[in-house]
């Protein structure tokens, strides 16, 4: 037939519990993310990914046990990220149970950082998470710029032209995160999302600002991404996977419903 | 029995073995999964796994670097017949070579080469990342009871280009047909992930766990 575009719900997890926030602040602890990912495996999610937001030293192993006590239960792919910063890193990652390891303010302080994980480990198992704003003003032609820390540092960096140089480093995928609709739910940033998978020979997901299954449509039908992340509309039961799964079908959409 | 999977510094291990006592489990199948980087326990094992992620050429190294692994894998897949299931790049391995990066031997038992996908469709993007279908083109025991309808688990960019059409037992539409699985007496491979697959992955684990070719 044909490859289906990929529902993914992403966990943020802080300290080995489940977080989400509204923009990055104001997070609710939610729930033990092992048991929050053998449900969407159940409900037929296509990947799931957890994102480490642990701010602490001592507690940033606790991912590992996290990724392990998942990897034992669900078998489905996952992608780990959040400062994933060495070789080691991913690593241990990849032996606890993780497909791929997703590599962030890593990758825009060190971008050979990037080419040295996919040499190592494959550009299959690299995913390159682009954080970025727009930052053009109205009636100016589009320009989104990279934002490390969680969105509130800018670096003067384009957003485009570094996702183009993360592909030529060896970024087997590409997930797009728009900082100023992270947690807005007024839909991803469609023509950031569009303007990047048109460039890039690449897989790209598209991510943040997602609050309605028609979000998810736009992202594949007009972002032109293979696969779409979202965080809240499924971890507090707005929708569940299954029900954005048959949306994007009934619209359209080749999608996995086995 | 005991069911050997190859430990060779390659890709997901954990996921593979808890995949396969799984599917033990499940078909009530007693058996011992062996996640091993001893030449010795390959030699003596009933069954043989070679999982592998990452560029043809680094598997194939890390494969050799193993003291008597690729002997131990020779003795016990060609000389005694003891089913074998290749994943991914351990899949690919199987062929005669891989021309990914650098042209690279392989273990020779599916005859043709490993090559970059082409896909007739330049919106494709590469890697395949993701769920698809299979089409089968014979009926083959590892397949037996398994929906067509299912989808399996892909992440690659290169595929086996099999000279002999009979070795195929599936391909996948990648903008064009790429193979997704070849078979070969006592030997199987899958291009996908089946420990990644949920139910058709499964089902395609217990059937290896019984397969008397």
């Amino acid at each position: 037939m044909t490859l289906k575009a990929r529902v993914i719900p992403c966990l943020d997890v802080k300290d080995g519990r489940v977080v989400k926030g509204v923009s990055f602040v104001n997070l609710v602890d939610a729930g033990d993310p092992v048991e929050s990912a053998k449900a969407y495996d159940a409900a037929g999610a296509d990947e799931l990914c957890f994102l480490d937001i642990t701010a602490s030293s001592d507690n940033r192993d606790t991912i590992f046990d996290v990724v392990a006590r998942t990897a034992d239960h669900c078998f489905m792919p996952l992608t780990v990220g959040g400062g994933v910063r060495t070789v080691a890193d991913i690593r241990k990652l990849l032996l606890a149970g993780a497909d791929k390891v997703s590599i962030n303010s890593a990758a825009v302080a060190n971008p050979d950082f990037v080419a040295e994980a996919a040499d190592k480990f494959g550009n299959q198992c690299i995913v390159v998470s682009i954080d970025s704003k727009k930052v053009s003003g109205e009636g100016e032609e589009d320009r989104w710029e990279i934002f490390t820390h969680g969105g509130r540092k800018p670096t003067g960096i384009d957003a485009v032209a570094f996702a183009e140089k993360m592909v030529e480093r060896g970024a087997g995928e590409l997930l797009l995160t728009s900082m100023d609709r992270d947690g807005q739910k007024v839909g991803y940033d469609i023509a950031l999302t569009r303007t990047i998978a048109d460039r890039v020979c690449v897989p790209v997901i598209a991510s943040g600002g997602v609050g309605t299954l028609d979000h998810l449509v736009e992202g594949v039908r007009d972002g032109h991404a293979t696969a779409v992340l979202a965080a809240s509309i499924f971890h507090f039961g707005t929708y569940t996977v299954g029900e954005a799964k048959r949306y994007m079908a009934k619209h359209g959409i080749a999608m996995r419903l086995d | 029995m005991r069911v050997a999977i190859i430990d060779y510094g390659s890709g997901n291990l954990r996921s593979a073995t808890k995949a396969f006592e799984r599917a033990a489990r499940e078909a009530g199948i007693t058996t011992e999964i062996d996640l091993t980087d001893k030449a010795e326990r390959v030699a003596t094992a009933d069954r043989i796994v070679l999982p592998g992620v990452g560029a043809y050429a680094d598997c194939r190294r890390g494969l050799d670097a193993v003291p008597g692994m690729v002997e131990a894998l020779r003795d016990t897949v060609e000389a005694k017949a003891r089913p074998f299931l290749g994943i991914c790049v351990g899949m690919q391995l199987m062929s005669s070579r891989g021309l990914e990066k650098t042209t690279t031997e392989g273990l020779g038992w599916i005859r043709g080469d490993v090559v970059r996908m082409t896909p007739d469709d330049p919106a494709l993007k590469i890697p395949q990342i993701g769920w698809n279908t299979l089409t089968r083109r014979y009926a083959h025991p590892l397949f037996e009871g398994i929906p067509e309808t299912l989808h399996a688990y892909f992440v690659h960019s290169y595929h086996l280009a099999a000279e002999n059409p009979d070795d195929v037992v599936a391909t996948v539409d990648y903008g064009g047909p790429v193979t997704a699985f070849v078979a070969s007496g006592n030997k199987a491979g899958a291009q996908f992930h089946p420990e990644k697959s949920q139910a058709l992955g499964l089902s395609l684990i217990s059937n290896f766990l019984r397969w008397k070719p």
